[in-house]
């Protein structure tokens, strides 16, 4: 899919024929699956891929004949010309979907809290909605700003354009059919029920040919990268992306009941399959939310702070072994289960030896700020990152403790779990792109600033004040289930009966869901910066600071 | 631009000399206490791993594993576990067996164990309906009142938990069919109308007037061989007291046409195909200790 050199960007190529006619090719399969089903919901989701690789097709076209009249973008200081059209998508539909995935979050907390909400409507109930909470946080939220990040970052660490011309583009435009098809699915019933991995076998296929496309994209990136060395960020950004799709390989691997059916059926069965969904679940946990977002924290932290990086030799001391470690964690999922003791210890062990490693980052990225510490008092931006490196290291120390089985034994299927799942997503991974985004818009759109760092900092404490909400409530609520599970009395008969802990948590499901609201406030807060930023407005009364830029920026930056 | 060696000024340590979009490297070493926390931890797991099950070997022609040197089987301790447990109350567990439900009533002792496995037995199997207080709902009875269907004695709850309520797997269940008036044209729609007035009469509800009046002749030609002169219910036959402004499915007049009209027929499960004896026992004595029992 790469263009020749020769070719302007944007018209078309050899490669632009052959891409659209795998996009013929598309429609028509899809077109055969739509008249051939006799399930809606497959009907529907062929009409949608019908609709994809048409518009795909008028789009290419259309772009040909923009690149012929209009000049290319301009090169940035350095003379390279960027390819930046992609990224500007994915940031948008970052921000977009996260409100989607928040809002999701907020209703089904309450849902839980007054389960009169589910309003007896399949399509609204809580097992169909938390699904696409996880998925729209964790793969729409976090995947577009993992992608809009990854592009930015390679191409001005590797001081080259991104290989390829419309493989960017469709990298970014089939991974939101992706979550079109997935989110819709859910609402309609559509699932192969594991956990972070509910798509059924035509969304996974779909999902595997754009990452693959994403894994070539990066690599040749990398391949054709101007500088010596490859910078960390790319490093995990890398590890990210390969290991991503070894896991959705592997978990995904099933054989649907025929080719117009939505449903498959796994090949994996009994213990060996919880493992492979818990080997897959945990390293979602590990690669997506984690060594991805890592690579997001070693750009965006030195490049805002304008500092080096602390330790060259930590980050690959830490690299290495958080890559080697991460893998076995999986089995401390499955704690006194049917899995044999053997995997469990070695789940357990692998976790606390992960500690250390995990916690390398967070000391690179803590003192990266050594010299620059002053800027958390100036710039709402860097707070965020520094509040998102801090929550990065409280959980990946929980993390390993809850891993102990003794731990484990009173934390498992409680409400602790979501607490410490939530303070590594909304501490974690919502900080750190948030203040990625912050960072990458006014570059991305040549703004010379923020519309307003006032807002950030309010966005920064509401959301703030929203995960500590989130996170004391449901260890409360996690420790006093567990407890209350387990409490018997004098003869071995249990204390309480099932319904007695859900009723004890009704408190803590309410503070819960206000914490909840508190983050989605924040997040529309940003939405209305981002929105008047990209409308290039800066608010009255705001400090004239331009963003740090470097020559990776576009040269008009601080004209307009 | 790159590979140029320089000290920061504000720390004094070198960089690298690499750089990537002005981003550079201080040359630190490791912190100490980061490695010598690494190397504990791994200590820590080589040690556990010497202790305990932990990895998948090949030996004999076969997979097996290490088994640690302190022999630990989860499966083991759990079964132990419940073993100490169950050994711990045997002794009462088999007075509650042998002896019958009046007897046990008469000790203190082993009323107060019956009593305790009854409630833990009841949160987790019947609370689900009957509510953790035993307060009920709609359709799912109160068994804290007086007001019994199939009888409050001791042992018709004992029977009544055994062999459920129209649950077809269990020959000896408890079972009644009340006609479906109106959906099996036994009566016309006003006739249901004009019997809801005068079974609303029947506890004082609502007032007599003349559909109330008519209501009374068919009442006593469809319904009193079940519900008895004045509705005052047969727990023989498991037909509900409706003079007692207590309500299984609701009282108001919609409530009252609609089982009228279409009959309820609600079920229970048959416990003694679930539960072990001595727990449906301890179940019968719990019941009818909540206040209602007779």
């Amino acid at each position: 899919m790469a263009a020749s050199k020769e070719a302007a960007p944007g018209t078309l190529t050899a490669a632009s024929f052959g891409v659209g006619g795998l996009f013929v090719v598309g429609a028509l399969i899809s077109m055969f699956i739509a008249a051939g089903t006799h399930d809606s919901v497959m009907a529907f989701h062929a009409t949608l891929f019908i609709l994809f690789f048409v518009l795909g097709i008028f789009a290419i076209g259309k772009r040909h004949f923009d690149a012929q009249e209009n000049p290319p973008e301009p090169p940035a200081r350095d003379g390279i010309a960027y390819h930046d059209g992609p990224i500007r998508v994915a940031t948008v539909a970052s921000l977009f979907w996260g409100i989607a995935g928040f809002l999701a979050g907020l209703v089904i907390a309450l849902q839980l809290a007054f389960p009169v909400l589910n309003f007896d409507l399949a399509w609204l109930n809580f097992g169909r909605l938390r699904p696409l909470h996880t998925s729209a946080v964790i793969f729409a939220f976090g995947g577009n700003a993992l992608i809009a990040t990854s592009l930015y970052v390679v191409q001005r660490t590797c001081k080259t354009r991104i290989a390829g011309d419309l493989a960017p583009w469709f990298i970014v435009w089939g991974y939101q059919l992706f979550i079109v098809l997935a989110a819709t699915g859910y609402l309609l019933g559509v699932t192969q029920g594991k956990e972070y991995a509910e798509p059924e076998w035509y969304v996974d296929l779909w999902l595997t040919i754009v990452w693959v496309t994403y894994l070539l994209v990066f690599l040749f990136t990398l391949a054709k990268r101007k500088e010596p060395h490859i910078y960390v960020a790319n490093w995990f950004y890398l590890a990210f992306i390969v290991t991503i799709a070894m896991l959705h390989l592997v978990n995904n691997a099933a054989v649907p009941v025929s080719l117009t059916s939505p449903k498959s059926y796994i090949i994996w069965s009994g213990v060996q399959d919880a493992l492979i969904q818990w080997w897959y679940g945990h390293n979602a946990v590990g690669f997506f939310l984690t060594a991805g977002f890592l690579g997001m924290m070693y750009y965006f932290v030195p490049k805002r702070a304008e500092r080096p990086v602390y330790s060259y030799r930590l980050s690959i001391v830490h690299f290495w072994a958080l890559i080697f470690l991460y893998i076995w964690a999986g089995p401390h999922h499955l704690h006194y289960t049917a899995l044999p003791d053997w995997a469990q210890t070695l789940g357990m062990t692998f976790s606390i030896m992960l500690w250390m490693p995990s916690w390398g980052g967070m000391i690179n990225g803590l003192m990266t700020l050594s010299g620059a510490w002053d800027k958390l008092r100036t710039d709402p931006v860097i707070r965020m990152l520094v509040v998102s490196i801090a929550f990065y290291g409280m959980s990946t120390f929980e993390g390993p403790v809850m891993s102990i089985k003794a731990v484990n034994s009173l934390s498992h299927y409680t409400d602790w779990t979501i607490g410490h799942v939530h303070s590594g997503a909304l501490g974690w991974v919502g900080f750190v792109t948030f203040g990625a985004i912050y960072c990458l818009v006014p570059w991305l759109w040549n703004r010379k600033q923020l519309y307003s760092l006032a807002l950030v900092n309010w966005h920064f404490w509401i959301a703030t004040l929203g995960i500590v909400l989130y996170i004391t409530a449901m260890w409360v609520s996690g420790i006093l289930q567990g407890l209350m599970w387990r409490a018997y009395d004098s003869l071995g008969f249990l204390e309480y009966s099932f319904v007695e802990t859900v009723e004890a948590m009704h408190p803590f499901y309410v503070i819960r869901a206000m914490g909840g609201g508190l983050f989605l406030i924040g997040a529309l807060i940003m939405a209305y910066n981002i929105y008047m930023t990209i409308q290039g407005r800066v608010r009255e009364g705001e400090a004239m600071e331009p963003a740090p830029a470097g020559d990776g920026q576009l040269a008009a930056v601080g004209a307009k | 631009m790159t590979d140029t060696k320089h000290t920061d000024d504000v720390t004094g340590v070198d960089t690298t000399g690499h750089q990537w979009d002005d981003i550079r490297e201080l040359n630190n070493p490791l912190p100490k206490w980061w490695v010598y926390s690494f190397y504990a931890c791994i200590v820590w797991s080589v040690a556990y791993w010497i202790v305990m099950p932990a990895w998948p070997i090949f030996m004999n022609g076969a997979w097996t594993y290490t088994g640690g040197v302190i022999g630990y089987d989860q499966r083991v301790v759990v079964e132990n576990d419940i073993a100490e447990v169950a050994a711990g109350r045997q002794v009462y567990m088999d007075q509650i067996s042998a002896q019958d439900l009046p007897t046990i009533q008469q000790n203190v002792e082993l009323m107060e164990v019956a009593l305790a496995g009854g409630r833990a037995a009841f949160g987790d199997n019947c609370a689900p309906c009957h509510g953790s207080g035993a307060q009920g709902s709609t359709g799912y009875p109160n068994l804290n009142d007086d007001d019994w269907i199939w009888g409050g004695s001791l042992e018709d709850i004992h029977v009544t938990l055994k062999h459920g309520i129209r649950w077809e797997a269990d020959d000896d269940t408890r079972f009644n069919e009340m006609p479906r008036y109106l959906t099996d044209e036994i009566l016309t729609a006003d006739q249901v109308s004009d019997v809801t007035d005068y079974v609303l009469t029947l506890s004082g509800t609502a007032e007599t007037t003349e559909a109330s009046a008519r209501g009374s002749e068919i009442f006593a030609r469809e319904c009193t061989a079940c519900h008895m002169d004045g509705g005052i219910g047969n727990r023989e036959l498991g037909a509900p007291n409706l003079a007692d402004a207590i309500w299984l499915y609701g009282g108001d007049r919609a409530s009252v046409y609609e089982s009228i009209a279409n009959a309820r027929a609600g079920q229970m499960p048959a416990w003694g195909d679930r539960l072990d004896p001595v727990t449906v026992k301890q179940l019968a004595l719990y019941v009818h200790a909540l206040g209602g029992g007779e």
